[in-house]
């Protein structure tokens, strides 16, 4: 078995061969992959006898169970309404230089991919940003730069 | 338990009717006709296109009548001024996600949209059309299938189809919002998916994204080569729907007209794929009882039993992906389609002297699967493809209409021979359980000498629309070669749509049972509910074709296929016995373990 | 009109160490589950979501249906733009969604409860799972047969709607189901479930601590109690605070805005916009505009046509996709009103919009496509001019 095969057998022992352990099992798979391969999808719908048609439609609805290939830290920054006012733009515009990526797409070394997200819940703190599973809220320009540079540190 | 009765006003009209009947259905039994596009008899109720919207008085919402069971003292409007307006504003949205290059569709005039279009009269679009170029691009990676996106309205019928009718979900609904559209795994080609090219989505998709790939100019191409000799084969169930395009009201049988049709388009000859339909009978019913006595008497415990029939590509293709565990019990036998092929470029070319090269085959079927077929690698042992072109009923009926045939106003015509001759066993292929009722029907009689002991030998119990028929028979009186299936009880089960397959692969697989021989059908109701028939579909219109069939069959003098003079005829002269050496080389074949994923 | 000046309550961050959570539970149990219904239906107490149903009759609702197994559902997937008071509830009072929860269970004989936070909120999951841990031995201890679970979405607005939220955990795509069969009758699992937002279980539990009559007391007929609101925008002092319901808005722009309040939304994206000179005659509370608590402001230096953009293109990704009229009309007003500023189309067109949106608000299948009309009429009809130049 691939570790991505082994990781899914663990994750379906804990949660069940059900429907109902779908989304945790893919949640789990994200957690360890930042996304969903063709493999890991395949992997998830043999364990709970779905198609792979059907789990791939199912974890497509959710923004964050992502089937495209992800770098190794995922920034989000919110872009809803308060952030928007709060100056999500020049965050979104220094994070693309500081990482010559555009949004949507994964820095060269593959730590990081930008990415942009409806209201993450921290409208009086924006804007607001996620780096995989951390808040990070009234970020300016400088301070996004500087706590993506940790995370830089961090990632090998 | 008698069920509790409601009571209420469906534009002013009382009306009472059982609990949980919903307002569309009330409507409908007062003949108000609301338009529906998610909607479809077959299938779940999904409540999404919402162009099926009533107003209910009191209420602040309009109700999806699909989706609203009645209540008591309910008072509905089916065609309120707020009814009108949500409903245009629903269908010119629609409009303005799809594609409307009306007149290129090949669901040109068959299209729900459409209708609906012409009777609301949109003049200009109000809306931005909203078409992407993703879309627009179509899918014709399948030989069976083919998918244009940009004509697709979101309605799920073919995802429901794929997954509750025939438990395969090669089709999903992917992403949210204004990304959220209808594909394949991965988006990848159909052809590479897990697809048994079945066609049901076909038969329930609304509108143009999902048609056949069709082959009619290839066909008028062969026809039109004063070098090629076109031969034309028509499966069972093609001749009980095909006037259901053709302006003729559905279960009339048009057989006749048919094969007038056919030769007045120009068609060399016109024989039929009931012929091999009762050869089918004979090879699969020796493998049978050749299974039964290795392993009843040989005790060879490698015989894999039941055996399952073959004759559906799409049922052969499903348990290619789905069981491969259970591929051996597949019977060896081709389809009788491919059967056909096979003979016509070897025995049929030779009696009629005329090149196999210079022979072109052309398939009338029910289904999109036996497109498929066609192309496998495996049915060319003729030396050439065996079957060259299939076209489904709709094909035919459009080139019929291209023809500029009344087809209403032919006079019956017959077969050519040899090759044309069939029984009423094999008409009855074209229904569920009709393989199993022909099959017995000739075994029966092998083994004990006597007819089928059931009344005009027509076998009930394997009949109707049940998902999963069983039945058994106790043969008793055995011709004294067959006596060693003297006192044994045959159990067979026949199951049509891959749902129910399903659901008797996995009792085949958990052991518990004890049959000897099944049939499946991939479609519901057997090929008379084919992905090549003709589109609307229902339960009650797959029953009416079935009385058809089984009409056709009463019809018939002869209605054993072991009693088909043809078929002996070619035995004597080609094929020498079932199962011999040439019926092994031609008329059989075996199986490819596909991934499920 | 019935209403109360502008008053901040502390109930629901405030913590009685005479009274815990958990002692609540101990407390309310010894009544029978018919009682603490009349007290939920006494206090008034409407749902905190948005909706705003009686509460107690959605209580009562589920305890008459007959199921070995039903569900209490807490739903935490916040995700209206603007809001943000789930969170900290979460946060720092847990506790009290756990007691309600388990009084709810009691209430309807449900073994089983669920919290369903937004995937968002990722990062405090594991604080929350050893909060649930510790609540859960204590229930034990106490031979109570009632355990919380907590599940996580992954990034979905409509999940927050209770069927999608449903399908959510059956593990399927997050489509809202057609109504009925309300979730009472066949929710999760399709099971009768009782589906609260955060908010309300902590104002059950609070209710059973301090009986109905003291939260009856606050706010007005209509709308009994306070509320949690979710302060941002332009104003000095973002940030949460609980207030008594039934005040004018123009207490609320008082305490609120920068001095240079333009326009307020009211109840997030899919909530209504209140100009400035509605502020004197718009009442907070179910007879007025209710709210699911976001109060965002914008001062005059706003464009509202910007505003309405980012809800309509927030509406148009989050839309589930599987109704007509939500996933294409909110394509259709997006593009629509970029035409109308291009001048693409005449400024009539908002007109023809206007009505596709009264469309929606009636045929749509769930809460997200029905309420688009509400941002979308009350920004064009007050706002107009800045949407068209």
């Amino acid at each position: 078995m691939t570790t991505t095969e082994v990781l899914i057998h663990d994750l379906v022992e804990k949660h069940g061969k059900s429907r109902n352990a779908l989304m945790p099992v893919l949640q789990g798979v994200v957690a360890c992959e930042k996304f969903l391969s063709e493999e890991a999808m395949i992997a998830v719908a043999r364990e709970l006898d779905l198609s792979a048609a059907d789990v791939y439609g199912t974890a497509s609805f959710y923004t964050f169970l992502d089937t495209k290939p992800r770098g190794k830290n995922i920034v989000r920054v919110c872009k809803t309404i308060s952030c928007h006012m709060q100056g999500k733009d020049a965050i979104i515009k220094a994070i693309e230089n500081h990482l010559m990526v555009k949004v949507g797409e994964t820095s060269p070394d593959k730590k990081f991919t930008l990415l942009t997200a409806n209201c993450l819940g921290w409208c009086h703190k924006g804007p607001v940003m996620l780096i995989n599973d951390e808040v990070f809220p009234s970020v300016t320009p400088e301070k996004a730069i500087e706590i993506i540079e940790e995370f830089a540190k961090k990632t090998i | 338990m008698s069920k509790y009765m409601v009571n209420l006003k469906i534009n002013n009209t009382p009306i009472q009717v059982e609990e949980g009947t919903t307002i569309l259905e009330a409507a409908k039994l007062l003949n108000f006709r609301i338009p529906t596009l998610c909607n479809h008899p077959d299938l779940s109720v999904a409540g999404n296109c919402r162009v099926c919207v009533v107003e209910v008085k009191g209420a602040k919402l309009l109700a999806a009548s699909c989706a609203t069971p009645v209540s008591e003292g309910m008072d509905v409007n089916t065609n309120s001024e707020k009814v009108r307006i949500a409903r245009k504003h629903i269908i010119e949205l629609l409009l303005s996600e799809h594609n409307v290059d009306c007149t290129k569709c090949f669901k040109n005039g068959h299209c729900e949209l459409q209708e609906l279009a012409s009777e609301y009269r949109f003049g200009d679009h109000i809306f931005i059309d909203l078409v992407k170029d993703r879309d627009k691009v179509r899918d014709i990676s399948s030989p069976s299938i083919s998918r244009d996106a940009s004509k697709c309205i979101r309605c799920q019928r073919c995802v429901r189809t794929c997954d509750e009718l025939q438990s395969v979900s090669a089709l999903a609904v992917v992403n949210k919002g204004d990304h959220q559209y209808i594909t394949t795994f991965l988006n990848k080609p159909l052809n590479d998916v897990v697809c048994t090219n079945c066609g049901q989505c076909i038969n329930r998709c609304p509108t143009g994204a999902l048609y056949e790939r069709n082959y009619i100019e290839d066909v008028w191409q062969a026809i039109y080569d004063p070098n090629k000799f076109v031969v034309v084969e028509t499966a069972p169930a093609t001749r009980v729907a095909l006037g259901e395009d053709l302006g003729i009201e559905t279960g009339v049988r048009v057989t006749g007209k048919m094969v007038s049709a056919l030769r007045k388009m120009g068609f060399n000859k016109v024989l039929d794929t009931d012929f091999t339909a009762d050869l089918t009978i004979m090879e699969e019913g020796t493998e049978l009882l050749t299974r039964l006595k290795k392993a009843l008497v040989d005790k060879d415990d490698t015989v894999k039993l039941p055996l399952m029939t073959s004759c559906s590509p799409g049922w052969v293709k499903y348990q290619e992906h789905m069981y491969p565990e259970l591929i051996d019990n597949l019977s060896s036998c081709k389809s009788p389609q491919q059967m056909f092929g096979a003979l016509a470029k070897t025995y049929y070319a030779d009696k009629i002297n005329i090149k196999a090269e210079n022979m072109v085959v052309v398939s009338i079927m029910p289904c999109t699967a036996k497109k498929f077929e066609c192309n496998r690698p495996e049915m060319r042992d003729s030396g050439f493809k065996d079957v060259d072109y299939v076209l489904t009923t709709r094909e035919l009926a459009m080139m019929i209409k291209q023809a500029g045939i009344e087809f209403d106003k032919l006079e019956d015509e017959s077969y050519d021979s040899i090759l044309g001759e069939s029984t009423g066993a094999a008409v009855i292929f074209g229904t569920t359980g009709g393989v199993m009722e022909a099959a017995l029907r000739t075994a029966y009689e092998i083994i004990t000498g006597n007819e089928v002991p059931f009344t005009n030998l027509n076998i009930q119990p394997v009949r109707g629309m049940e998902g999963v028929k069983e039945a058994s028979i106790k043969i008793k009186n055995t011709k004294p070669e067959w006596n060693f299936l003297e006192g044994v009880e045959l159990n067979v089960a026949v199951a049509h749509g891959l749902a129910n397959a399903k659901q008797l692969m996995d009792a085949v697989k958990s052991g518990k049972t004890n049959y000897h021989f099944i049939e499946v059908m991939g479609c519901p109701g057997g090929c008379i509910g084919g992905g090549g028939q003709p589109i609307p579909t229902s339960a009650e219109i797959r029953k009416r074709r079935a009385d058809a069939i089984y009409a056709e069959d009463m019809g018939k003098t002869i209605r054993k296929s072991h009693e088909n003079p043809e078929v002996a005829e070619v035995y004597k002269e080609y094929l020498t016995h079932p199962l011999g050496h040439k019926s092994h080389e031609l008329l059989h074949t075996h199986y490819k373990v596909r991934k499920r994923y | 009109m019935d209403q109360k000046p502008l008053k901040k309550i502390d109930i629901i961050f405030g913590w009685d160490d005479k009274c815990t959570p958990i002692q609540v539970v101990e407390k309310t149990i010894k009544k029978t589950p018919e009682n603490i219904i009349l007290d939920m239906i006494d206090s008034g107490l409407k749902g905190r979501g948005g909706a705003g149903f009686p509460t107690g009759l959605k209580w009562k609702f589920c305890r008459n249906e007959e199921s070995e197994v039903k569900y209490v559902i807490c739903n935490a997937d916040e995700g209206e733009p603007g809001t943000f008071k789930d969170r900290e509830i979460l946060d720092k009072v847990p506790e009290k969604i756990f007691a309600g929860m388990t009084i709810c269970g009691y209430v309807i004989g449900a073994r089983e409860g669920y919290i369903y936070v937004r995937g968002e909120y990722n990062f405090m999951l594991k604080t929350l799972q050893q909060k649930i841990d510790i609540f859960n031995q204590q229930l034990h201890d106490m031979k109570v047969d009632f355990h919380v679970f907590l599940r996580s979405g992954s990034g979905a607005y409509v999940c927050g709607e209770e069927s999608a939220l449903f399908e959510s955990m059956e593990g399927k795509r997050g489509e809202p189901r057609n109504k009925p069969p309300y979730p009472t009758v066949a929710g999760y699992n399709n099971k009768p479930t009782v589906i609260n937002n955060v908010e309300t279980l902590v104002y059950t539990s609070e209710i059973c601590r301090m009986g109905p009559e003291q939260f009856k007391a606050l706010g007005t007929n209509d709308s009994r109690g306070s509320k949690v609101f979710s302060v941002s925008g332009d104003t000095p002092i973002a940030g949460i605070y609980e207030l008594e319901l039934g005040m004018p808005l123009r207490d609320f722009v008082d305490e609120f805005g920068d001095g240079d309040t333009k326009a307020i939304q009211v109840g997030g994206a899919s909530g209504h916009c209140v100009p400035r000179k509605k502020f004197n005659d718009t009442i907070i509370g179910f007879e007025g505009i209710p709210t699911g608590g976001s109060m965002m402001i914008f001062n005059s230096s706003r464009s509202m046509y910007n505003v309405l953009h980012d809800y309509l293109e927030f509406f148009t990704e989050e839309s589930c996709g599987q109704c007509t009229p939500c996933r294409i009309g909110c394509q259709q007003l997006l593009k629509g009103i970029e035409a109308v500023k291009k001048g693409e189309r005449p400024p009539t067109y908002l007109d023809d919009l206007k009505r596709l949106t009264a469309t929606m608000k009636i045929a749509a299948k769930c809460g997200l496509g029905q309420s688009v009309a509400n941002p979308f009429t009350s920004i064009v009809d007050n706002f107009r001019e800045e949407i068209i130049y």
